[in-house]
């Protein structure tokens, strides 16, 4: 809402002195979002003033055609001599009233006008358009050409009233009312103590039975209807120009006079209205829902299939408007035509003006359901007040009586719901106990009186809210009002006491301790968007039936490329990875944790929309979010380039399988969880070097997991470094497997025996087996084992590897002799030898 | 010199003679000074001070001297190899600071090479910000909560006070998740959620009040991505319902806050605004950490963190509507609350001076390594 200030003094008188910065300050404070304070005029000075046109002699020597001009500016010039100025511009005629801006004046933009020769000629002045003074948009972009009412010499910027500010607000959605003058008026009367002059005080005569015939068929959809005529009006009329000015200001463009007359009271009492041109009604205007296929062309010349949700204007032919959002196209107020021949001017000389009240929610549908939001439906969306619709119609009426030459014809039609006021049943101290301050009821009851209410009781006050403001319903929202016009700077600082907390959960401890290991260990975090396409599992290479190609799909994506949910971090990462690589970092190691979405059985479903009367009933939440796809936690890194720089130490290490690997078993670890690692075939991996990991849930070997290098064809198809990895595990399986608190190893502090040993196995045999039999088999004695060596080559022969294992034993309450740990280290090595076929090397 | 390997004999006893003592040990003390590093001086103690050196021997004849005889030896003997031993170890701690004068100076290194074996890994402000956000309140009592991100309609918009077709519904640009075959638009119930607040409403259907927690997270809104807008962010958000709770109360925990993150002249300011699930309602600013408000009206120090404004605009927030808590089940008539929520985003881009929200998204481990662990 755009409100210029000289217009608001209309109806508060502000102190002289109070700027447009000063109001703005006033109106935030009383919670009206007051974004901007524009200054028209900022860089403008006079002289400029109103001159007649005495002659125009066409220049046509030049490639366009100029016009050498004499204009009577009266005695503003100094001498009362005529001004010659030289004009580009065609719409003004001999004898034309227009702006004329003198030598010395400067237009915005720094514009300074001077005496000056050119095409010929000396030009002292410049005959002003709209645009150049900085008015906004009239729609023509011409020259202005003034009513022929105004004096030569008279100073055009009081005229045209140029110096103004403008305040913009940012309406919320509960304030309807302050989208219009009277709105924030009420507003900045309070926030400066002062008295209304409430325009919609206006004396409105008394309904009767015939006004124009209107039959309400949706007394829901519409409550109240007031119908006016007003005929014999002048076709000729032009809007004044300070109603013209209003508009402009407000931001509108000025149309015709019947147009701008329903704007200007819109703007003035927040009332939408419509006017009809009465010869192109057919028969009394209905109200009532659209008909299925029924079709409107509004006023924006779109034709429209309408809804049968939509209400609509009518008459004997059908649909004349879509109430309250946009008026047709059929029964739009005629502009004046002249005839070319007599110089007759025709056009609408009758109105029946519309003031009527609609449902919101109706609005508010049928405006999102034509893409058509318009004046008039924002204020219906956000509440009209239906007590001002008289008096809006008998505003409208006044001015085109006053301004057209019109006459108002003695009917009034309104039709009206009946409906009582609503009352606010409410202690006394409730603003109290909800600020936690004592205001005390003189207080509150001034404050509400001041929004409107009446207010009757003493501990318990009976509230009536006015007419204006139906988002104040219930207690909390007087309450607002109260502490908000009391100032929330005001309000003291108290801390409340919570009950002691718990601090965070395990899981939340988790989530923190897996970022910093991985951080810890050299991964960059990175949080990417979860939006994918097929295209981003075609990379990956899964398979038609992969689950992962089961997506939660967005009806109103961002992009069509992207119209899923990640159904796995990788895309996004490699993505990142990707990224940094082309932007010249290529020895990289990023992480992500977040939530991937998989569509469980019988998804997607609809989650039923519960009433919110009260709290729905568990069967009802767990319907709700049995439409809601399963969410689990992952945690993802990809790799490429060096894990270990070169440098002046030596060599490096560029980073590969084991690195992927063993971020998992990080990850893990962090979880309280081992991982069972196995080799695995599963995309987007290398067949041969891809891991899967398993955890152990109530005995149940659980996949988690996955690590190790990506397939070529996918670091291929994705763009990436050669031999790039990559890792994905799911956080909240690992939680379900933890293990509990660690458990404490005792320690012994008889000496260490160790052992080492060689053992030729197949090279297809998993490490992990063969250090699980060991494990097993050397028994309670065995401390630890570590491989420290893996071997092949020439002395082994063709398809067999040796594994180098660190055994070091130890008993709790002896020394150990050195037969006991050569047991011990046979034994491991027999089921070693058994599950495996391990053979001791050099045996 | 004498020879080694010499067996004592009373005819060498001759070795004895005072003035052969004597020179013996001026011959080591000599062959010690002479002695340039600790090689050599330890050739030069095994010669002199050994089992087979003159004074050595010497020491063993004196048992064949008579014994009126012994007394005296013993004595020129043992004062000749005290005088040796003093004189080894002097030139012993001599010659060791020399070498660990040269030598250590010799192992410098250069203490100013870089070292980037394994460059430092970093978590994402976004995360850590909200983490550190959240211990604020963790430390006043509060615990966190958690929701979903794809959220049932009912519990991001219904149970919020958002009523159908309520023109606070459109302020938020909601992704809509698509439904079964048949259904269209918004007819699933299901959508990206758009703000944290739904966490509210699962929690007060989960807990019995009070209720203290505080709900960091992941939201969605259909913003196309420039440098001030991403259609992907993170919100906090803050739930109390207690009885007895007041609008001086939300003050006061905002206070604390800004004044935990910023420092402990740090304050609020609240203005009146709308939302559906508070009522009041306000929007709160923080004082300009940067200016502390000493740039407003003052043009030679312009803020660029607020604008000259003096205020960062920070959030929404006010007392719990009692619609919200109708609809969890909570007794409004017993119980208050208070809420509110910002954007996590916003507050890394004026508390780090981030000017690009594309450089959050982008995932470039130059924009958030220098971040680290904590922040």
């Amino acid at each position: 809402m755009r409100v210029p200030l000289s217009w608001l003094r209309e109806y508060v008188d502000l102190p002289a002195t109070a700027t447009g910065r000063d109001v703005q300050a006033k109106l935030i404070s009383a919670g009206l979002e007051v974004e901007t304070v524009e200054q028209l005029g900022a860089g403008l000075t006079g002289p400029l003033v109103v001159g007649k046109v005495l002659t125009i002699e066409e220049l046509t020597e030049f490639k366009k055609p100029i016009r050498f001009c004499t204009v009577d500016v009266g005695q503003a010039n100094g001498t009362g001599e005529p001004q010659e100025i030289i004009c580009g511009a065609r719409n003004f005629a001999e004898g034309d009233k227009v702006v004329v801006a003198l030598p010395g004046a400067v237009l915005p933009g720094d514009f300074r006008i001077a005496e000056r020769k050119t095409y010929g000629r000396v030009s002292r002045g410049m005959i002003c358009s709209g645009d150049e003074l900085g008015m906004g948009d009239d729609g023509t972009h011409g020259i202005i050409v003034l009513p022929p009412e105004h004096e030569v010499g008279t100073d055009a910027t009081v005229l045209l009233e140029l110096f103004d500010e403008v305040l913009d607000i940012a309406v919320t959605p509960d304030r309807g009312y302050c989208l219009s003058m009277r709105g924030v008026a009420r507003e900045t009367a309070t926030a400066y103590g002062l008295p209304l002059r409430d325009p919609a005080l206006l004396d409105v005569p008394a309904p009767n039975s015939y006004g124009y015939p209107v039959q309400i068929a949706d007394p829901i959809g519409c409550d109240r209807f007031t119908a006016r005529t007003v005929v014999g009006l002048d076709p000729e009329a032009r809007s004044p120009i300070w109603l013209q000015r209003r508009l402009q200001k407000a931001g509108m463009r000025p149309i015709s006079l019947a147009v701008d007359i329903t704007n200007y009271v819109m703007f003035e009492l927040g009332q939408p209205l419509h006017a009809y041109d009465r010869t192109r009604i057919d028969g009394p205007i209905g109200v009532r829902r659209a008909a299925a296929g029924e079709k409107i062309t509004t006023l924006d010349g779109v034709k429209r299939v309408l809804d049968t949700g939509d209400l609509v204007i009518t008459d004997n032919r059908g649909p004349i408007g879509l109430a309250g959002v946009m008026g047709g196209a059929d029964t739009e107020i005629a502009d004046p035509v002249t005839d070319p021949e007599t110089g007759i001017v025709t056009g609408t000389t009758e109105v029946v003006i519309e003031a009527a009240h609609f449902d919101a929610i109706s609005i508010a549908r049928t405006a999102r359901r034509h893409k058509l939001g318009s004046e008039a439906s924002k204020r219906f969306e956000r509440g009209v007040d239906p007590q001002a619709a008289a008096a809006a119609a008998q505003r409208c009426v006044d001015l085109l009586v006053l301004l057209a030459g019109g006459t108002a014809e003695a009917g009034v039609t309104e039709i009206a719901a009946p409906s009582a006021p609503h009352t606010i049943t409410m202690p006394a101290n409730h603003p109290d106990r909800v600020a936690g301050v004592d205001y005390g009821r003189e207080i509150v009851v001034r404050r509400l009186q001041e929004v409107g209410c009446d207010v009757y009781g003493q501990d318990e006050l009976v509230v009536t809210v006015p007419s204006w403001r139906p988002d104040l319903y219930v207690p909390n929202d007087l309450a607002e009002e109260v502490i908000r016009l009391e100032g929330y700077e005001n309000l003291p600082s108290t801390l409340p006491k919570p009950p002691a907390g718990r601090g965070l959960t395990d899981r939340q401890r988790v989530h923190r301790r897996v970022g910093r290991a991985l951080a810890g260990a050299g991964y960059v975090e990175a949080l990417n968007y979860p939006f994918i396409g097929e295209q981003a599992l075609d990379q990956l290479g899964l398979d038609a039936d992969d689950d992962r190609r089961r997506l939660v799909k967005l009806v109103n994506p961002l992009s069509d490329e992207e119209p899923a949910l990640r159904t796995t971090l990788l895309p996004g990462l490699l993505g990142a990875l990707r990224r940094n690589d082309s932007r010249g970092s290529h020895d990289l190691a990023l992480f992500e944790t977040g939530l991937v979405f998989r569509p469980t059985e019988g998804q997607p479903g609809v989650a039923v929309r519960l009433g919110v009367d009260r709290r729905p009933s568990d069967e009802e939440i767990a319907r709700v979010n049995a439409a809601l796809p399963a969410q689990p936690r992952r945690a993802a890194v990809v790799l490429a380039g060096a894990r270990e720089q070169a440098g002046w130490w030596g060599k490096g290490r560029p980073s590969d399988w084991a690195d992927a690997v063993e971020a998992g078993r990080a990850v893990a670890a962090e979880a309280g969880v081992e991982l069972i690692i196995s080799a695995d075939q599963h995309a987007p991996w290398h067949p041969g070097r891809c891991a899967a990991f398993h955890v152990e849930v109530d005995g149940e070997k659980v996949l988690v997991g996955h690590a190790g290098e990506l397939h070529p064809r996918v670091v291929k198809a994705y763009g990436l470094p050669a031999r790039a990895c990559a890792m994905e595990i799911d956080l909240d399986l690992l939680e379900k497997a933890n293990q509990g608190p660690v458990k404490a190893p005792r320690i012994s502090s008889f000496p260490v025996a160790t052992q080492d040993v060689a053992l030729v196995v197949a090279s297809g045999v998993p490490a992990a087996d063969v250090e699980a039999a060991l494990t097993e088999g050397a028994g309670e004695l065995l401390e630890s084992i570590r491989l420290f060596d893996v071997y092949t080559g020439d002395q082994l022969g063709e398809g067999s590897k040796s594994l180098a294992y660190a055994l070091k034993f130890r008993a709790p309450d002896r020394t150990l002799t050195v037969d006991e740990a050569s047991a011990a280290r046979d034994a491991a090595v027999a089921l070693a030898t058994e599950r495996t076929g391990a053979v001791l090397r050099g045996a | 010199m004498s020879a080694p390997n010499k067996s004592y004999d009373p005819v060498e006893v001759e070795a004895l003679k005072p003035e052969e003592i004597e020179r013996m040990r001026d011959e080591a003390l000599a062959a010690f000074a002479a002695a340039g590093d600790l090689d050599a001086l330890a050739h030069a103690k095994t010669a002199h001070t050994g089992g087979t050196s003159p004074l050595a021997l010497a020491n063993r004849e004196i048992g064949a001297l008579p014994p009126q005889a012994k007394a005296a030896a013993g004595k020129i003997v043992g004062q000749a190899r005290g005088a040796v031993s003093k004189a080894l170890a002097a030139r012993q701690v001599e010659l060791e600071a020399e070498r660990d004068a040269r030598v250590l100076v010799e192992e410098a290194v250069d203490v100013t090479l870089p070292y980037d074996r394994v460059p430092a890994g970093a978590r994402h402000p976004l995360t850590t910000l909200m983490e550190r956000v959240s211990d604020v309140f963790v430390a006043m009592g509060y615990e966190v909560a958690e929701g979903p991100e794809v959220e049932a309609e009912w519990f991001n918009f219904d149970a919020l006070n958002f009523v159908p077709d309520h023109p606070a519904r459109q302020m938020q640009d909601t992704f809509f998740v698509q439904g079964p075959e048949g259904t269209t638009g918004d007819e699933s119930g299901v959508v990206l959620r758009t703000h944290t607040s739904p966490v509210q409403a699962r929690t007060l259907i989960d807990r019995e009040p009070p209720v203290y927690v505080v709900c960091p997270g992941r939201v969605y809104r259909t913003d196309e991505l420039d440098a001030t807008h991403t259609p992907v962010f993170h919100q906090i958000e803050l739930l109390a319902v207690d009885e007895g709770l007041t609008m001086a109360d939300l003050k006061g925990t905002l206070d604390h806050m800004v004044q935990a993150l910023f420092g402990p002249d740090m304050k609020t300011r609240l203005r009146p605004n709308f939302f559906p699930f508070t009522e009041p309602s306000a929007e709160m600013d923080m004082l300009c950490y940067v200016c502390r408000g000493e740039s407003v009206g003052n043009p030679d120090r312009p803020c660029r963190t607020c604008g000259s404004e003096g205020w960062i605009e920070l959030g929404g927030c006010g007392m719990v509507n009692p619609k919200v808590l109708v609809a969890a089940g909570v007794d409004p008539e017993k119980y208050s609350g208070f809420a509110f929520g910002f954007g996590i985003e916003r507050m890394l881009m004026f508390r780090h001076n981030v000017e690009d929200m594309r450089d959050m998204v982008e995932g470039d481990v130059r924009f958030t390594r220098p971040f680290g662990m904590e922040i």
